[in-house]
């Protein structure tokens, strides 16, 4: 969930006033997973000025906690995409070739360790059934399904939002 | 002593001190189980798991470095079974190692290699995937490969533990576990202190020296220049364990010859500039007590200290001897005073320094010790790469004449040597110091207060109407430990000093390998070294800096005297805070 401030400011502000609580604690660390969940409430991903006041007003080493951020698959370290992808690896989905799909998106997109693209418009996520294996290999954009995908077509999706991106700006 | 207990190893029973490891106790009678993660100045990680024993009514085999024996205990070290396991573990951490070895820096003195040879594995049963990393440059210090590393965590567990700089993590999981420093920065951007102990403990090549030899080789054949090399006290003290050597057999005038060998034109000795160090160090130290200037005063010598303290401990920089180095100091003496007795332009000089530290290659680096815009000492190579140069000549160390150093910059006190072992500028700046606020010689040459391997050293010395509270510190994580009580207690002392590595210099992270049957960090083995230099300096009959003949003429005819307006200019200088800022952790901030 995140929280509803929008500036950085008002982001680090309210994590300041959050961490209060734990100055004072001797062995704040223990402390530590909530405090990032806290973090990817309020900025939606581990940011690196943030996790570096965590660092400093508790006393944890950075790299500490770098450690224990990119353990966690549920930790986010960039700022997930504008648009979210995720492509089915289900049963149905995978023999219909989804994982070539899964490999072509990743290539295209040039998405990296975290699972965000080069350009950061895109986020790659893997899926376990989406509920329509009828349309198999099927990929979720934003919640909208996109089905009976090759190599061909899924390409010309990205495509598309790419194009309404351009448009925008 | 603890309570003896009865333990049955191979069906042979032991007594032994209860409250052990089953490894403690097996090293103690004779078994030497095969370990990698484990180091006895480290905490204990059971990540690699080839110290596997079997202990019976056990379901698994359990890791000797961790599991505590208990009365009665049954031991079996070397059943088939446990071979065949320890064999297959040691294949599996092969298994995603670059088989490079014929090419790797480390070949022949590689931990893993040797593991391998003992476990006897000739042939392979697994093959997977091979980890693919691009290796870290960006450190003129140190360079890190993640592709040979094996997560046995030494290098994570002394950058915290013992250096409290806390760079190194774990980062990710599974196969894409990788040793790294936080947010994946370069080691150039990084809170990295160089000091290069992640070398010294590493069983591979995960990380290794910038290496400059190649280089050096090429410069070496250029007939345009004027080639002059320095070396430290503490690589005479060890670079004959590179050849076979015993530990603790001082190698100063074999350096030496070895070094015109390789067609250096001057050899002249670190030991020069740590006697100029102390000269103006003992000097500042008064000034600051007759003007109450800040204290207690920090020595400077230390480049590992140098970067931590700019990171961690910016607090306290006005607190740091603004002297420089011996290293920046003999080099800014080769390029400006030399140079002008000798009638050699500067800019055709190749000043080279021989450092048993990585963190040496960062210090020469640094603008703020250049001299009118050229750098004091042009190329750091490390005990290690000397010693590789030397074999890679074909040069026989072994049997070489030995020779002297060049005049005037490679003559020394005593003082000058003990340089390299903790305690030892501190040892040499009381020396002066002493004689030059009394004006009598300090009768009890050797201050034993400060000598030996103990962390954080105090000591108290009588200058007549006041005494002076002087405390050492070796390794960074100690220095944080003495700063944190200054912050508490500022008036305590007067003069600290600190080295950034474990047992000063001669621990320094460019020393030589422990070989085959020894252990990097050893005590021992940094004792023998410290007993070569302290063997040095009882040979001298100058073991004052300020008695040195050739620092007196220095001063004579280039400097003035210490302080002068020339020595500022020339052999001081000012750093400042750096980031990525560093964090020292509460349970520290609070011992």
């Amino acid at each position: 969930m995140q929280e509803n401030v929008s500036s950085k400011e008002d982001k680090l502000n309210l994590l300041k006033e959050y961490l209060h609580q734990f100055k004072n604690l001797h062995r704040a660390e223990s402390n530590l997973i909530t405090i990032l969940h806290k973090v990817q409430d309020i900025y939606g991903y581990l940011d690196r000025k943030a996790i570096e006041e965590v660092a400093n007003s508790l006393k944890i080493p950075t790299s500490h906690i770098w450690g224990v951020a990119t353990f966690y698959h549920h930790f986010k370290l960039r700022k997930p995409g504008k648009h979210i992808i995720s492509v089915c690896l289900g049963t149905a989905c995978y023999i219909k070739g989804a994982n070539e799909i899964f490999t072509i998106l990743k290539e295209e997109l040039k998405i990296d360790k975290t699972g965000i693209s080069e350009d950061g418009f895109f986020s790659l996520e893997e899926a376990r059934c989406l509920g329509a294996c009828s349309l198999a290999p099927v990929i979720m954009i934003d919640g909208k399904i996109y089905g009976n995908l090759t190599a061909k077509n899924v390409l010309q999706i990205i495509k598309e939002y790419r194009k309404k991106e351009n448009k925008e700006h | 002593m603890g309570k003896l207990i009865t333990i049955y190893v191979d069906d042979k029973s032991y007594q032994v001190e209860e409250g052990q490891t089953i490894m403690k106790a097996l090293d103690k009678i004779g078994y030497h189980i095969p370990r990698l993660c484990y180091h006895p100045k480290l905490s204990i990680e059971g990540a690699c798991r080839v110290c596997i024993v079997e202990v019976e009514g056990m379901k698994n085999y359990v890791a000797s470095c961790a599991y505590p024996i208990f009365d009665g205990i049954k031991i079996k070290t070397n059943t088939p079974e446990i071979r065949r396991a320890r064999r297959d573990i040691v294949e599996l951490i092969l298994d995603n190692h670059p088989e490079d070895c014929h090419t790797c820096e480390r070949d022949g003195n590689c931990e893993l290699q040797r593991l391998a040879y003992a476990m006897g594995i000739r042939s392979r049963h697994f093959s997977g995937e091979k980890k693919q990393y691009e290796k870290d440059l960006s450190s003129v210090s140190v360079i890190r490969d993640p592709n040979k590393c094996i997560l046995c965590g030494r290098c994570v567990r002394v950058c915290s533990e013992i250096q409290n700089v806390f760079n190194l993590t774990y980062a990710y999981r599974g196969f894409k576990t990788v040793v790294t420093t936080a947010f994946d920065l370069p080691l150039s951007d990084s809170v990295c202190s160089t000091c290069g102990q992640c070398i010294n403990v590493c069983p591979t090549a995960a990380f290794l020296e910038k290496n400059y030899t190649q280089e050096l080789f090429e410069k070496l054949q250029d007939k345009s220049l004027i080639k002059i090399v320095q070396f430290a006290p503490s690589v005479r003290a060890a670079i004959g364990e590179a050849f076979d050597f015993p530990p603790g057999t001082s190698k100063e005038k074999e350096t030496v010859a070895a070094l015109r060998k390789l067609g250096f034109d001057y050899v002249f000795d670190t030991q020069f500039g740590a006697d100029l160090t102390i000269m103006e160090e003992a000097s500042e130290f008064l000034e600051r007590l007759k003007n109450k200037g800040k204290l207690p005063m920090i020595t400077s010598c230390s480049a590992a200290w140098i970067k931590f303290i700019e990171q961690f401990y910016p607090e306290f920089l006005d607190n740091l001897s603004t002297c420089k180095s011996p290293m920046s100091m003999l080099g800014a003496m080769i390029k400006t005073y030399f140079a002008h007795k000798m009638n050699i332009d500067p800019k055709k000089i190749l000043s080279v320094a021989v450092m048993c530290c990585t963190a040496k290659k960062y210090e020469a680096a640094r603008p703020e010790l250049f001299i009118e815009g050229m750098p004091a000492v042009d190329i750091v190579i490390t005990t290690r790469e000397l010693a590789w140069m030397i074999k890679s000549a074909g040069i026989d160390f072994v049997n070489i004449e030995p020779e002297e150093f060049d005049e005037p910059l490679g003559i020394s006190s005593g003082g000058g040597a003990i340089f390299g072992a903790t305690g030892g500028v501190m040892e040499s700046a009381i020396r002066t110091a002493y004689e030059l606020y009394t004006g009598e010689p300090l009768m009890e040459i050797e201050i034993n207060d400060i000598r030996g391997f103990k962390g954080i050293k105090e000591g108290t010395i009588d200058f007549g109407d006041f005494k002076v509270n002087v405390v050492v510190a070796h390794s960074l994580g100690n220095a944080s430990i003495i700063l944190e009580r200054v912050k508490r207690e500022p008036n305590k002392y007067h003069f600290i000093e600190i080295m950034g590595c474990p047992g000063g210099c001669i621990g320094g992270g460019g020393q030589p390998y422990a070989g085959e049957n020894a252990i990097p960090l050893d005590e021992e083995l940094l004792k023998k070294r410290a007993e070569a230099l302290y063997g040095i300096d009882r040979k001298k009959t100058i073991r004052r800096a300020h008695n040195n003949p050739a620092i007196r003429r220095l001063y004579k005819e280039f400097l003035g005297k210490p302080l002068s307006e020339k020595s500022h200019k020339l052999l001081h200088t000012h750093y400042n805070p750096k980031l990525p800022k560093g964090i020292i952790p509460k349970e520290l901030t609070l011992r």
